[in-house]
């Protein structure tokens, strides 16, 4: 009995973890590849929160699956901040009224301030000759990458191929399909995130070629050394746009919408994209993409509002339960 | 619930409410609301849900798989059980300590440290892959991870009951001339039956709810290796469908629920066939 | 093989011959090699590959550290109460016989037959912003989802059944003859609970309180549903362990590797407890 009591009374203690009226605590909810970068402009952050307003902010970062994030958030996870893969993500938490509507206008660039394209990575001296989105579906190639309703990664991954296929000379919605299908069916593991599919790839050394974030494939890179893989860029590829948001309704109870503000907008400043390229991903702001161009290469890209409207209308008829990317797993097994 | 304590101990109302009042809090409330939520769909929508050919496969894997895991757990782990109570030999207390290790590894390590294992690169995957057997990102690698987690729950129900398990009838089939394959077949196993039967059955429940350990091993292909706790988990984190998840989470609760009073039932069958014996 | 070698029957029926014994344990041995010992030396060859600077490093790291306390803060708060109900239970179920006895065992083993997930799950739909507690916890300011309460309840309902399972069937073979006799004599409930009752079933108590202490420190499933990842605030263990496979292997392995220790530590505290009393265990067993 005593020993519940004692545990009753540190349960009661580690909940009540009062804090100093001048600190200020925040919380980002993040996808899963972010943890690197954030972990940098969270320390940035905080230095340049203390010299604007003498305030000492705490940012806590959370990871996981993009989809997964946003349903914590719905379910009560307190997220000033969300930073996602994918505009629907946040979408859903502004249709459940946690945040306006109209969220995506509220910052420049459609809310992303950094972006990232979707590559191929293949192994050191390419073996298999993939050049370019067609080589994917060739008999005997072997491709990887992560499930798009589990990973929000993947579903810019998908749009990417079936964009691609759409601009082709003469191309349309049903040779996109086909396309995609055929590339679906060169898929031997279907992993849940985008990094369980880096490591089936390069630990596991399962498949030809990962279809990857840019982002994802340089920091492979860096990590498993040049020696061992390439990136090769296709010929026209999506801009993957993950964006930011202040979650209103949460921010008004924690009394934080002003530091949540400026951290998003922290993420715009020279400093914030300097953080972002660094980690791969690529700058809005046209000085710090300079100075960074050797890292990323020129590529033709086209965006999701160009080839596809907009996040709404791409789930509900590609990924929701039944839609277009079930039964192109279906016909592709 | 009526009292019908014809025992005179005190402490009827306080153990039974104390029980009842977990049960329900922990219990009972949470699964009212996975039934009240699986239910809002209505017959439709749940058929809807159910009645796909991708929903079906899974569920077919995961019970499927899980019946055969336990089996394979109810083969070796009563070997296991025997070797340790009957036999002594150096390192027995280690291997016999080893044996709780899949309950305490988180499922998620032990899916990463067999994928590791079994990989086409990894140490046992490259070995078996010349002579043509695949077990990662196959229905062998899902196999193996039940097996793994389900092992200990045999292991550890057999253990007490042969140590205390009396041999005079052993002995005295021996002196009838029995040999040692009649000896097991026709006097031990009856006799430990019911409870390999309990140890089955738990192997069993624990497997096809399995998720962490399985789905690093599985692959996810589509008809193949997709597990039914994925397709709950992929419901709700992408589609934010609790009903639809709600109702797969049920359909799963029963059918393990039926699996397991077949099994009760069986138990209770081999108990009294084992007295006639 | 010095093990095989080595071998030497002292069980009940000696009779078995040399050759069918030497079988027997080998193939054991090769079970337990190969389903547990190989995956256990995978995760620390994984851990150490870059050296055990690295290892410490990795081990060292706050939020590794903060996972370690919740875990064991967690492990703390739960395992207590699953021994109380445990203990409730079995006074129960063994000593009484009451309408719906057995709906009542089978629903104390009903948590076992949950897919973790599903348990994760149902606790969203009670306790969750939209659930069915959800508007009332959120208007008096409690957190339970994605919170240390939350990581707690997970944890228990999947642990449940564990002490409960150990003592019914003890306690129902015993019988209640000797609490019965301290009664005649004067004794109190409570002072037979405590005097008669918890002495003779210490043993499988223990049993049942390290088994559910070693799945309550390695639960993910149910965990993995409600925790909400923040690091070093509800990361327990097996998600930090999760998080980490996401960014970096050898890491991942070597918080890994800590979670193994820790179990064998348990495991080791088991044995000396049984070593140390070893007549009485047995008696009990």
């Amino acid at each position: 009995m005593r020993r519940l009591l004692l545990a009753l009374a540190v349960l009661l203690s580690l909940s009540a973890g009062n804090v100093p009226a001048q600190d200020v605590k925040l919380l980002n909810v993040s996808y899963d590849p972010t943890r690197e970068y954030f972990q940098d402009a969270d320390t940035a952050f905080k230095a340049y929160w203390a010299q604007q307003s003498g305030q000492d902010v705490t940012v806590t970062t959370s990871n996981a699956g993009s989809g997964k994030q946003a349903r914590a958030v719905l379910d009560g996870l307190q997220a000033d901040v969300v930073t996602l893969a994918l505009a629907y993500d946040i979408d859903v938490l502004a249709d459940k009224g946690l945040l306006a509507r109209d969220w995506q206008a509220r910052l420049p660039n459609n809310s992303s301030p950094y972006t990232s394209t979707v590559v191929f990575l293949v192994r050191k001296g390419n073996p298999k000759q993939i050049r370019d989105w067609p080589d994917l579906i060739r008999a005997g190639v072997q491709v990887i990458t992560p499930n798009p309703k589990t990973s929000g990664g993947a579903r810019w991954n998908f749009l990417a191929a079936w964009g691609w296929a759409l601009r082709q000379p003469g191309g349309n919605s049903h040779k996109a399909r086909a396309f995609v299908t055929a590339l679906y069916k060169n898929v031997p593991v279907l992993d849940t995130g985008a990094r369980g599919a880096t490591n089936t790839f390069v630990r596991r050394g399962i498949g030809d070629v990962l279809i990857a974030w840019e982002s994802e494939a340089l920091m492979a890179l860096q990590e498993s050394g040049k020696d061992n893989y390439e990136i090769i860029v296709p010929s026209s590829t999506i801009v993957a746009e993950p964006p930011v948001a202040v979650v209103d309704a949460i921010v008004a109870r924690h009394g934080t919408a002003r530091v949540a503000q400026a951290y998003l907008q922290f993420l715009y400043s020279p400093q914030g994209q300097e953080i972002a390229a660094r980690h791969f991903f690529r700058p809005r702001l046209a000085s710090v993409a300079g100075k960074y161009a050797a890292q990323f290469p020129a590529v033709k890209t086209f965006t999701i509002g160009e080839q596809f409207g907009d996040w709404r209308n791409v789930q509900t008829s590609y990924f929701a339960d039944g839609g277009l990317f079930d039964s192109i797993l279906e016909e592709a097994q | 619930m009526t009292a019908m304590a014809r025992s005179v101990l005190p402490g009827f109302r306080l153990s039974t409410g104390y029980t009842l009042l977990v049960l329900g809090s922990c219990v009972l409330l949470p699964l009212a609301a996975l039934l009240w939520t699986a239910c809002e769909l209505g017959p439709e929508g749940w058929w809807a849900q159910i009645g796909t050919r991708r929903v079906l496969a899974s569920l077919r894997l995961s019970f499927g798989a899980a019946l055969l895991a336990a089996t394979i757990d109810a083969v070796l782990g009563l070997l296991v059980a025997w070797v340790l109570v009957r036999y002594r030999f150096a390192l027995r207390r280690q291997f016999d300590a080893l044996v709780d290790l899949p309950f305490a590894l988180p499922t998620a390590v032990a899916g990463i440290s067999l994928t590791a294992l079994y990989a086409p690169n990894g140490w046992l995957g490259s070995r078996l892959l010349p002579l043509g057997i695949e077990v990662a990102y196959t229905r062998v690698g899902v196999l193996l991870a039940m097996v793994f987690v389900g092992l200990p729950f045999v292991v550890r129900t057999l253990q007490p009951v042969l140590e205390s398990m009396e041999s005079d009838l052993e002995e005295a089939a021996y002196t009838l001339g029995a040999t040692s394959f009649q000896r097991f077949f026709r006097v031990l196993l009856p006799l430990l039956l019911p409870t390999l039967l309990t140890g089955y059955a738990l192997a069993l429940a624990r497997a096809i709810g399995e998720y962490g350990s399985v789905i690093f091993i599985a692959g996810n292909r589509l008809f193949r290796t997709e597990i039914a706790p994925y397709l709950i988990v992929q419901k709700i984190d992408s589609q934010y469908d609790y009903r639809g998840a709600a109702a797969l989470g049920a359909v799963m609760l029963a059918s393990s629920l039926l699996l397991l009073v077949a099994m009760a039932w069986l138990q209770r069958w081999t108990r009294r066939w084992a007295v006639v014996r | 093989m010095a093990a095989v070698a080595a071998v030497v029957s002292i069980g009940q029926p000696a009779r078995t011959t040399h050759v069918a014994r030497v079988v027997l344990v080998l193939g054991a041995l090769v079970v337990l090699g190969w389903l547990m010992v190989l995956p256990l030396l995978a995760i620390f060859a994984e851990a150490l590959q870059h050296g055990l600077a690295f290892y410490l490093h990795a081990i060292r790291e706050p939020d590794t550290l903060g996972a370690v306390r919740l875990t064991l803060t967690v492990a703390a708060i739960a395992v207590p109460l699953n021994m109380v109900f445990g203990l409730a239970a079995a006074w129960s179920m063994a000593y009484f016989e009451f309408r719906g006895k057995a709906w009542l065992g089978a629903l104390i083993d009903l948590p076992f037959s949950i897919s973790p997930v599903v348990c994760g799950m149902m606790l969203i739909l009670v306790y969750g912003k939209n659930g069915w507690l959800g508007s009332w916890l959120e208007a008096h300011g409690l957190q339970v989802i994605f919170a240390l309460p939350g990581l707690v309840l997970a944890t228990v309902l999947v642990t449940l059944p564990y002490v409960a399972r150990e003592l019914i069937p003890l306690m129902q073979a015993q019988g209640s003859d000797q609490e019965e006799a301290a009664l005649t004599l004067g004794a109190s409930g409570w002072q037979i609970f405590f005097r008669v009752t918890l002495p003779r079933v210490r043993w499988a108590l223990l049993q049942g309180v390290l088994l559910c202490n070693a799945r309550a420190m390695g639960e993910f499933g149910a965990v993995y549903v409600v925790s909400g990842h923040l690091r070093g605030i509800t990361n327990t263990l097996p998600l930090q362990v999760d998080q980490l496979s996401q960014e970096n292997f050898s890491a991942a392995f070597a918080v890994a590797s800590l979670l193994a220790l820790l179990t064998v530590f348990t495991l080791a505290i088991k044995r000396l407890v049984k070593w140390r009393h070893g007549g009485e265990w047995n008696a009990n067993d």
